[in-house]
């Protein structure tokens, strides 16, 4: 009577898998024959908003101008150090270089309040309050424009879409023990950002350099905490052939706030 | 063929081409990149530095009575080693799953013990947590959760450990919070420390480990209790207002007294301004500065 169970089983896998695998990467928008989406609307994560820095973790390089010669934790390699050990903020103030640890791939650790808002469909833009400084984050077949290297350099960006799928309910954050079915969702994918092009800076205050020949790799990861807050942690990776023996790797975190209150923009400074 | 077997073949076929279910390999060795956080996560941190530490006024009045010889007692020799370790420590992780031998899958995804750190061991099961009255030990108990490519891994039942190496601790009713997340050779892990007795908001930090192809074994037994010749019946402490050390940040970095105490709002950048004036910077460095090894 009927049919056999593996056949039953196979018709519903069928009916199962047709559906999804009909389905483009990152959930179906857009289709086939159309315009492919705009990264804005491919966003699996929505990063715009505003961000304050969590300090716990480096802080007396952070939130305090590092002594002189201070190096901890940096894989130097001795011409690095070298140009460190020269360090003077008064030569970087009468050159009018107030901003060289405010550069791409050393703005994240400084104390601030990130904004993310889309410049345009293919384009999200990050202002920070601390150095006013602005990072332009390009999706598509972008092509940096030629001319001088930049504090910022030139940023090209990809949303990496995990297999998990995008949405899922809000955590409880009541909830007393985490289950499989009640746990915290995450983002279902994140940001993943390469920025080259660089003018030279300092990875600290305190005159820690990176080369023009720097580049910088940054993951953008955005979780939903399950005591209610949303943390937005970016990974960063700097090589620099010149003065680093090794990529120097840190992680940064921040925290998401409601609307701009604490946003302070300042100037750059090279004493504090 | 029979027609059975035809739609065995075409329902394996077709499960091939789905996406799996949310996870992936995190298994392999892990090694520390210990380039922020550089003195705490090695030699450790300097007396009284609380920066950045979200603490109540318990917290504090502990961190401050703490003197390095109470690791000498045996019930408090092994307090340095909960599961927070993995976070502060300067040491890499080995990581691997244990499958279910009948049904496939991942059961648990395991931590390896490392020094006197025990191993986490992070059911996937669905298996619940022991009661609230149950005992505690210094691994916890730890229960995971998939979402997207990164597993949560949620810890309670563990017994007070430190949260920094210098006297800042944890209580028993702590719970930890740890995640995954994997980009490539990189695992990032976003962890915080959730205690009502200490803490007055989560301490929330991140990390970042290499994937190494050398072979990383999962190192050491669970902390062993012995005898260090304390005499029984004392606690080796500060009474308040006599920690020698309160303005050993400032002697070394200019940093304000006020500041090295810890306290939510030395987490946020607002705090800056607060501190402006008071800070003096070091004309040296004077004390674990880092720089290039030795001899290049």
């Amino acid at each position: 009577m009927g049919y056999p169970i593996a056949l039953r089983l196979s018709m519903l896998a069928l009916a199962v898998a047709l559906p999804l695998l009909a389905q483009p990467p990152g959930g179906g928008r857009g289709g086939r024959g159309g315009p492919p989406p705009t990264a804005k609307a491919m966003a699996p994560i929505d990063l715009t908003g505003y961000w304050v820095s969590v300090v716990n973790e480096d802080w007396r390089f952070r939130m305090v101008m590092p002594a002189p010669g201070d190096y901890m934790g940096v894989p130097m390699t001795p011409e690095s150090k070298r140009v460190a050990d020269a360090w003077d903020p008064a030569k970087d103030e009468v050159a009018g270089e107030l901003c060289k640890a405010y550069g791409a791939p050393s703005i994240l650790r400084v104390p601030e309040h990130l904004h993310f808002t889309w410049q345009d469909d293919q384009t999200l833009r990050m202002d920070t309050d601390a150095g006013t400084q602005t990072r332009l984050f390009h999706f598509g077949n972008w092509k940096a424009p030629a001319g001088p290297p930049s504090l910022q350099g030139d940023s090209v960006a990809a949303w990496e879409i995990t297999r998990g799928g995008r949405g899922g309910p809000q955590p409880d954050p009541n909830a007393p023990f985490l289950t499989l079915a009640e746990g915290p969702p995450q983002a279902k994918g994140f940001l993943k950002v390469t920025t080259s092009h660089l003018k030279a800076g300092y990875l600290r205050k305190n005159g820690v350099p990176y080369s023009e020949n720097a580049a910088l790799n940054e993951y953008y990861d955005m979780i939903a905490e399950r005591f209610g807050d949303t943390m937005l942690v970016v990974t960063e990776v700097v090589t620099d052939p010149q003065y680093l023996r090794e990529p120097f790797i840190i992680t940064s975190h921040f925290k998401k706030q409601a609307n701009d209150a604490g946003w302070k923009p300042t100037p750059c400074s090279v004493r504090w | 063929m029979t027609l059975n077997r035809i739609a065995c073949y075409a329902a394996m076929f077709l499960c091939t081409g789905l996406p799996a279910l949310a996870q992936v390999e995190l298994s392999g060795s892990w090694t520390s990149k210990n380039h922020e956080d550089a003195l705490e996560r090695g030699a450790g941190p300097n007396p009284v530095d609380f920066t950045g530490i979200p603490f109540n006024e318990s917290g504090r009045a502990k961190s401050l009575s703490y003197v390095q010889s109470q690791l000498s007692m045996p019930e408090r020799i092994c307090a340095f080693y909960s599961q927070w370790h993995m976070m502060v420590g300067t040491f890499g992780m080995k990581i691997w799953n244990v499958p279910d031998p009948l049904k496939g899958g991942t059961v648990a995804w395991v931590v390896g013990a490392w020094e006197d750190r025990a191993a986490m061991t992070i059911w996937m099961d669905g298996r619940p947590h022991p009661s609230k009255n149950a005992p505690h030990s210094q691994a916890g108990f730890t229960t995971g959760t998939w979402d997207g490519d990164v597993l949560t891994a949620y810890t309670t039942h563990m017994l007070t450990g430190y949260l920094r190496r210098n006297g800042v601790m944890t209580s028993d009713q702590a719970t930890m919070t740890t995640h995954f997340i994997r980009h490539g050779d990189m695992l990032t892990l976003a962890s915080y420390i959730d205690d009502p007795i200490y803490l007055t908001e989560p301490y929330y930090i991140t990390r970042t480990f290499v994937l190494t192809p050398g072979v990383m074994n999962s190192d050491g037994p669970p902390c062993i209790i012995g005898d260090e010749g304390v005499q029984v019946g004392t606690v080796p402490h500060y009474l308040p207002g006599k920690n020698p050390f309160l303005d050993e940040m400032t002697k070394l970095y200019g940093i304000p007294v006020e500041a090295a105490m810890g306290g939510a709002e030395t987490m946020y950048p607002a705090y800056r301004d607060k501190i402006k004036d008071k800070f003096v910077m070091p004309a040296k460095c004077s004390k674990n500065c880092g720089g290039p090894p030795p001899g290049q």
